[in-house]
């Protein structure tokens, strides 16, 4: 690190770990950010981003570790007292008081007194002063939220400074805003850096990374993956830090080539709709795997919700063996013998309070009726048929699934829909936050199945897996599928390019 | 036997404060367990809980179901007292006894389905979607009777609230009727397993195929059809309908009885038989309050007192406490320990 070594950073973490039941959420991460530097924190989904910064805010205790703030160790036992040490941090949607007065969002917990009274003239003159360095000429007197998202936004970084004033973590701030609300927002935040706060940036858009931050840091899976200054790294080999393995890997080709014989099974054409993801043509013969790569909030997800009827497409058509096909509704694409495994196992995928047996039977059941019932004797043997299949680490099938680990919840909604018997199944990020030993077996499992002729789509940010198994990888950016590969193009290398491109369409 | 088992341990509590309360009640007023029977039907205190319960009882059924979805019916009372004025102005037009049954049945249903329709179809909260009603309704209950107490004097439809089938009096009977048909249909087929499933998660339950709408729709309509029943019986018990008190504040009695049978306000896993105890014990303290001649301007007071202590041990946190202690015990007694999830 070219910048800063000679200095003592202001926040370094040292070897962060915290550990969640069946996952290792944080292994080791250190993180160290400046006076005067705004470093920007990267990685997928269940990357440890926000397992990071709830370690630095107190609002988690960490597992092991040092946390030193101006070379003294600190131990933020919450939010509150992170802020005393001067750790403030800002958060996507604003948490500040929408029906009260910007003034009194700002002084809150501070307001100024006299004679055991509020001072109210005092508090809204103190908010203009405050706001005036923000660039921010307001009715303080005026409610929070008779203002636009971006000077809410403001107003909650001013609040944050105010209070902590060494520190400021902005976790995902533009996600809501737009062009002309970032370029305001990264205004604020330049000033800031002038005045020599540290700055902890998460975002997802890697244009606003490279223009605003110093430094870099990426995790995967828990761990550090690497610190970079941003000036010196590119965009194909910050997205490789993020997906991939090193360049190296990138010539390994895949094995097997599909022989597309036959008629397709399902070929969806100008499938698409607006605002989530543009119209694609795909089609998919019977015992092929196709990958889907992307970066988080590229279109993968809303891929795999048109195709399986949860977002309603509002263009194309579907046909199945050539006949056309209704995917209205979740009810219909399971009808046609589709199954969909969420990316949010947990608000999307598992019912937690209902047993193994009942969640392996929940699909089906749907399907057939709730009149007639199955059996418990079938369903008993159903469960524990799968349970020994996929080698799900329960005591019984009478377990409730959400006291089992994150691998074990996802082979119970693999389990849920085989047991459907379906000829199209799309799974979402299915080896997201899993341990080691039960990833390698969700791998086989998507090998054996379509070796079987099951039709797969598999949505991964591991493009090594993605390399791994497909037959055909569809890359996916601004809600657009850019490009597909098959065969020998598919290598990380390729699909890394393919996820990079703007840097070098810039020119048109 | 497993089965039996199981149920033995959830409805434990319930039938453990139960058997408290008729113990105090008891020691209070000696002559509580005396049941007489008088023109071919029983009398006696345990009679008059059991018969004074049921129409809570039936609302407890529906509101089982309906809070097992993770929603709510304020409604109920409000349509009891539609339904009962509905059975009013039929007898008294003359349509006959059984149009008239049919008629205050299908409206109960008509104004679950309002309630079903505005929760699932149109995304409302239940807690506001169902208050419309309990708002409307007493007003919709005085069109009907226009403005007045409809009374009657039909044999057949006051066989529904006094008469009494081989010495039992009718509403035990409805009410215990009800509550065996609904469990035997949701426990028989597959809806019990699915009410759950959308009650816990109800995304996931539509992304796996659940059709969570219809089903949403079909749990208010039960529960309209039970405030309907319920209806009947307290309009045929006073041969009338009175549109501003028939089923006042019962839709909270009937809620209670559910939390006290400790079913979830959040949804999920439910038992029925446990929301009857619920509402037993409900009217167990009422009558036990009446029959120990305290001043009745105690008896909401104490009525509170009693449930919050009902309630209090049966949060989870004096459950993990007490579980503590008594795995503790088992532990030094080196017999079969509970395991408490850390």
């Amino acid at each position: 690190m070219p910048h800063g070594d000679a200095r003592q950073p202001l926040l370094h973490a040292r070897g962060v770990r915290k550990i969640f039941p069946g996952t290792i959420a944080l292994d080791g991460v250190d993180f160290s950010l400046h006076a005067g530097e705004v470093h920007a924190l990267l990685g997928e989904n269940g990357a440890g981003k926000s397992t990071l910064i709830k370690c630095l805010t107190g609002a988690y205790r960490r597992d092991g570790g040092d946390i030193l703030l101006d070379g003294e160790s600190i131990d933020p036992k919450g939010t509150l007292d992170a802020q005393a040490y001067g750790i403030g941090t800002v958060y996507q949607e604003v948490n500040l008081l929408p029906n009260l007065s910007v003034a009194e969002n700002l002084s809150l917990g501070h307001q100024p007194t006299r004679f055991g009274m509020i001072s109210v003239r005092a508090m809204n003159a103190r908010a203009r002063e405050v706001l005036s360095q923000y660039g921010l000429d307001i009715d303080v007197t005026r409610t929070l939220d008779s203002y636009s998202v971006a000077v809410q936004q403001v107003i909650a970084i001013a609040r944050a400074v105010m209070l902590s004033g060494k520190v400021l973590i902005l976790d995902e701030p533009t996600a809501s805003l737009d062009a002309h609300e970032v370029k305001m927002l990264f205004d604020v935040v330049r000033s800031l850096k002038e005045r020599g706060l540290g700055i902890v940036f998460i975002s997802h858009f890697l244009d606003q990374i490279f223009e605003i931050s110093d430094r870099l840091t990426v995790l995967r899976n828990g761990q550090l993956v690497g610190t970079e200054v941003t000036a010196e790294i590119d965009r194909v080999r910050l997205i490789n830090m993020m997906l991939g393995r090193e360049l190296e890997h990138e010539t390994r080709a895949h094995g097997k080539l599909h022989e597309a014989a036959g008629d397709p099974r399902l070929v969806f054409s100008g499938f698409g709709r607006k605002g989530r993801i543009e119209p694609f043509d795909l089609s998919i013969h019977a015992g092929e795997v196709i990958g889907v790569a992307g970066l988080l909030g590229s279109g993968r997800t809303e891929t795999a919700e048109v195709l399986f009827g949860v977002a309603h497409h509002d263009s194309g058509e579907a046909r199945q063996d050539g006949a056309p096909v209704s995917l209205m509704s979740p009810r219909q694409a399971i009808k046609a013998g589709f199954g969909f495994c969420p990316e949010d196992r947990k608000t999307d995928g598992v019912i937690a309070d209902l047993s193994v047996r009942e969640n392996i039977a929940l699909a089906l059941q749907a399907r057939i009726g709730w009149m007639r019932r199955i059996p418990d004797r079938e369903q008993k043997a159903m469960a524990n048929d799968y349970i020994r299949k996929l080698d799900i680490r329960t005591p019984d099938a009478e377990k409730p699934v959400g006291l089992l680990s994150g691998g074990n919840q996802q082979k119970v909604m693999l389990a849920r829909w085989l047991v459907t018997n379906p000829s199209f199944l799309i799974l979402d990020e299915p080896t997201r936050g899993i341990d080691v030993g039960a990833h390698a077996e969700i791998i086989r499992l998507i090998e054996e199945l379509c070796a079987q002729g099951m039709s797969l789509l598999v949505i991964s940010s591991e493009l090594d897996e993605l390399v791994a198994y497909s037959h055909r990888v569809i890359v996916v950016r601004d809600r657009r599928h850019v490009a597909e590969l098959a065969g020998d193009q598919i290598t990380t290398g390729n699909m890394v390019r393919a996820i990079a491109a703007p840097e070098r369409e810039a020119v048109n | 036997m497993t089965g039996f088992k199981l149920l033995l341990r959830r409805i434990l509590p319930q039938l453990i404060t139960l058997a408290l309360v008729v113990g105090l009640i008891s020691i209070m007023f000696p002559g509580f367990f005396e049941i007489s029977l008088a023109n071919g039907r029983l009398y006696g205190s345990p009679v008059d809980i059991f018969n004074r319960g049921a129409p809570v009882a039936l609302l407890a059924i529906g509101m089982t179901l309906v809070i097992a979805t993770g929603g709510i019916d304020l409604s109920v009372g409000a349509v009891m007292a539609i339904c009962g004025a509905v059975a009013a102005w039929g007898i008294t037009e003359g349509y006959g006894l059984l149009p008239t049954l049919l008629m205050a049945l299908a409206a109960g249903l008509a104004c679950g389905l309002w309630n079903g329709l505005l929760v699932a179809f149109l995304g409302i909260q239940p807690i506001v979607a169902t208050l419309i009603l309990m708002v409307a309704g007493r007003g919709i209950a005085q069109l009907i009777t226009e403005g007045a107490i409809l009374t009657f004097n039909h044999e057949g439809m006051i066989f529904f609230g006094s008469g009494s089938l081989l010495t039992v009096p009718t509403p035990i009977i409805i009410a215990i009727l009800t509550g065996a048909l609904v469990t035997l249909i949701v426990r028989r087929s597959a809806l019990g397993m699915l009410i759950e499933a959308i009650g816990i998660n109800f995304r996931a339950s539509t992304l796996a195929g659940v059709n969570t709408r219809v089903l949403l729709v079909a749990v208010y309509m039960t529960s309209g059809l039970c405030a309907a029943l319920a209806g009947i019986i307290a309009a045929a018990d006073i041969r009338g309908a009175d549109a501003n008190n028939a089923g006042l504040w019962l839709e909270l009695d009937a809620i209670l009885a559910v939390v006290i049978g400790g079913t979830s306000l959040l949804g999920g896993r439910f038992s029925l038989i446990a929301s009857l105890i619920g509402a037993l014990i409900i009217q167990a303290v009422n009558t036990g309050i009446l029959l120990s001649g305290f001043p009745p301007e105690f008896n909401l007071i104490i009525k509170a007192v009693i449930i919050l202590i009902i309630l209090v041990l049966q949060s989870p946190r004096v459950r993990t406490v007490l579980a503590f202690l008594s795995t503790a015990r088992a532990d030094a007694a080196g017999q079969e320990k509970k395991v408490v999830e850390p």
